[in-house]
């Protein structure tokens, strides 16, 4: 062909001949994506089992008139809870069949309980991610928040909260076979992978300037690539290791000392301070009865780490 | 206000971050683009394939998926390349697709005769798209590949989910540390605002200056 511009007498032949590469390129190019997306979660699903979750007693007496938010979802008979989809052992969404497990889904259940809602029937879970999750309070899309939701100086001016239900600690999560990595002074030098503009993550690129912080979205993709050897850490707070190592214990263990301390609470809309007050006496109760070591046993505790003490809930935080 | 204030370094850090890969991304996006649009008009019929299966393929992936595909998949082929080379080869690749497409329309305004009288004057393929028709086709193209750029400019967002310091990611930094969400994202507009009109500035000059008059 002598000029750039195409001759149309070639156009037919022309076109079958490029189908052909068009076609197997494109198939290359999505089996490389499905492949590195299909093995983000590729250990084998043991969480928690259905059949031994406890059983929670319903309060259907309770009246809390004082809590606007508590008014309108027994008007509506169903309370909405924000939680976490992605967290195994915490808070994690099955995708086949939409169920929600965790320790967090737990304690949700446990408290709604003790508000007079059926656990089982009256409770619509929302899957809120952490740069949302004081939105989602203040619109009033969600009803309280039960998701690793650590309780400090900034969210408290956003947000009330009741508890602290359970402390976690920022740890390491490593290979199986990792022999040098055993805390946090020997990060340096090494790639530590933590979820984007997160506190475990500001924590890293503030104190332990020497190790090289790699951020994601999920802990889902900073897992995959610690199984890939594309980072040698996955750093956050020990409850989300511990059940991405129970998941998957012949490649992954959590290791050395927590370098942080995070009491989880639970988020209220911030001017509801009954809710919280009413929260805080659930937990307490159930803490009493064995209800939250049953319920770690069932979740957490599958990792293998015995029930800690509960920690005191703070009267301070509803004053 | 505060949040601007208080947080200067951080939006800093992510502006220069947004702004360094529009940059690099841009260039190798034209460069890859002019070169596939060459090869798209090229009298080879294999470098034809080649530039119609880039731009197939390229064109059709949703970006999101490209960044996944490249930053999950090349390292399982022990390809490890730093996160912001992979951020500019992802965006890039995509966006020259796009130019090439808008350069190859620019092509196609030149009259085939152009073509004709370089070649019957001895020039080479090269030389005559090089020397004749490149030139003027993409002084027609001026605005749809400014276009083209503002939106590379707006996608490098997706990069802040792969480990690339970048504007809009700055939010998730802010809002964990207690920030309003509302004016975290004011700010970062602003910033997207300052980058953009900046190239659609310097495309309209570009454009009074060479574009073709009709």
């Amino acid at each position: 062909m002598p000029a750039p511009a195409p001759s149309s007498g070639t156009r037919a032949t022309r076109r079958g001949a490029v189908r052909r590469p068009a076609r197997c390129l494109a198939a290359g190019l999505l089996l490389l994506a499905v492949a590195g997306c299909g093995a983000s979660g590729s250990p084998p699903a043991r969480g928690p089992q259905p059949g031994r979750l406890p059983h929670y007693a319903v309060d259907r007496d309770f009246s809390l008139p004082t809590s606007p938010t508590w008014r309108s979802a027994h008007r509506d008979g169903k309370l909405t809870i924000g939680v976490k989809e992605d967290q195994p052992g915490m808070g994690e969404k099955n995708p086949a069949t939409g169920a929600y497990s965790g320790f967090d889904i737990e304690i949700a259940r446990m408290t709604a309980a003790s508000l007079g809602f059926d656990p089982d029937r009256q409770i619509t879970y929302r899957a809120i991610a952490s740069a949302n999750r004081e939105t989602a309070l203040q619109n009033g899309q969600i009803d309280y928040y039960v998701g690793t939701y650590t309780i400090n100086e900034g969210r408290k001016k956003l947000v009330g909260f009741a508890g602290p239900y359970y402390i976690a600690g920022q740890r390491l999560l490593v290979r199986r076979d990792e022999k040098q990595l055993t805390g946090p002074d020997e990060m340096a030098g090494r790639k530590v992978c933590s979820a984007v503009g997160s506190t475990p993550l500001q924590r890293i690129q503030a104190d332990y300037p020497g190790a090289d912080a790699v951020a994601y979205d999920s802990y889902a993709i900073c897992v995959d690539n610690l199984l890939n050897h594309q980072v040698d850490a996955v750093t956050t707070d020990d409850t989300i290791l511990l059940g991405y190592a129970a998941k998957d214990p012949a490649h992954l263990k959590v290791v050395g000392r927590a370098f942080s301390e995070e009491p989880y609470g639970i988020g209220v809309p911030r001017q509801d301070r009954a809710l919280a007050r009413a929260l805080d006496r659930a937990l307490v109760a159930r803490e009493r009865n064995g209800d939250w070591k049953r319920a770690y046993d069932v979740t957490l505790g599958l990792s293998g780490r015995p029930a800690p003490r509960p920690p005191r809930v703070d009267p301070a935080l509803t004053r | 206000m505060d949040v601007l204030t208080e947080n200067f370094s951080l939006y800093g850090e992510g502006f220069w971050g947004t702004v360094r890969l529009t940059l690099y991304s841009s260039l190798l996006a034209l460069a890859a683009g002019v070169l596939t649009a060459g090869f798209r008009v090229a009298p080879v019929r294999a470098l034809r394939a080649v530039g119609t299966t880039w731009v197939t393929v390229l064109r059709n992936t949703p970006l999101t998926l490209l960044f996944f595909a490249l930053l999950l998949g090349l390292p399982r082929f022990g390809v490890a390349l730093p996160f912001e080379l992979f951020a500019v080869l992802a965006l890039g690749c995509y966006t020259s697709a796009f130019i090439c497409e808008a350069v190859r329309s620019g092509i196609n305004t030149v009259p085939v005769g152009q073509g004709e009288a370089a070649r019957s004057l001895g020039m080479t393929f090269g030389q005559t798209l090089g020397a004749v028709v490149l030139p003027q086709a993409i002084r027609t193209v001026i605005a749809p590949i400014g276009s083209t750029l503002i939106a590379l400019a707006k996608n490098s967002a997706i990069a802040g989910s792969f480990s690339v310091v970048e504007l809009l990611s700055t939010y998730k930094t802010l809002s964990e540390n207690g920030y309003s969400v509302i004016w975290s994202f004011v700010w970062i507009a602003v910033g997207y605002l300052i980058l953009t009109l900046s190239i659609s500035a310097l495309f309209h000059a570009m454009e009074r200056r060479w574009g073709v008059a009709r």
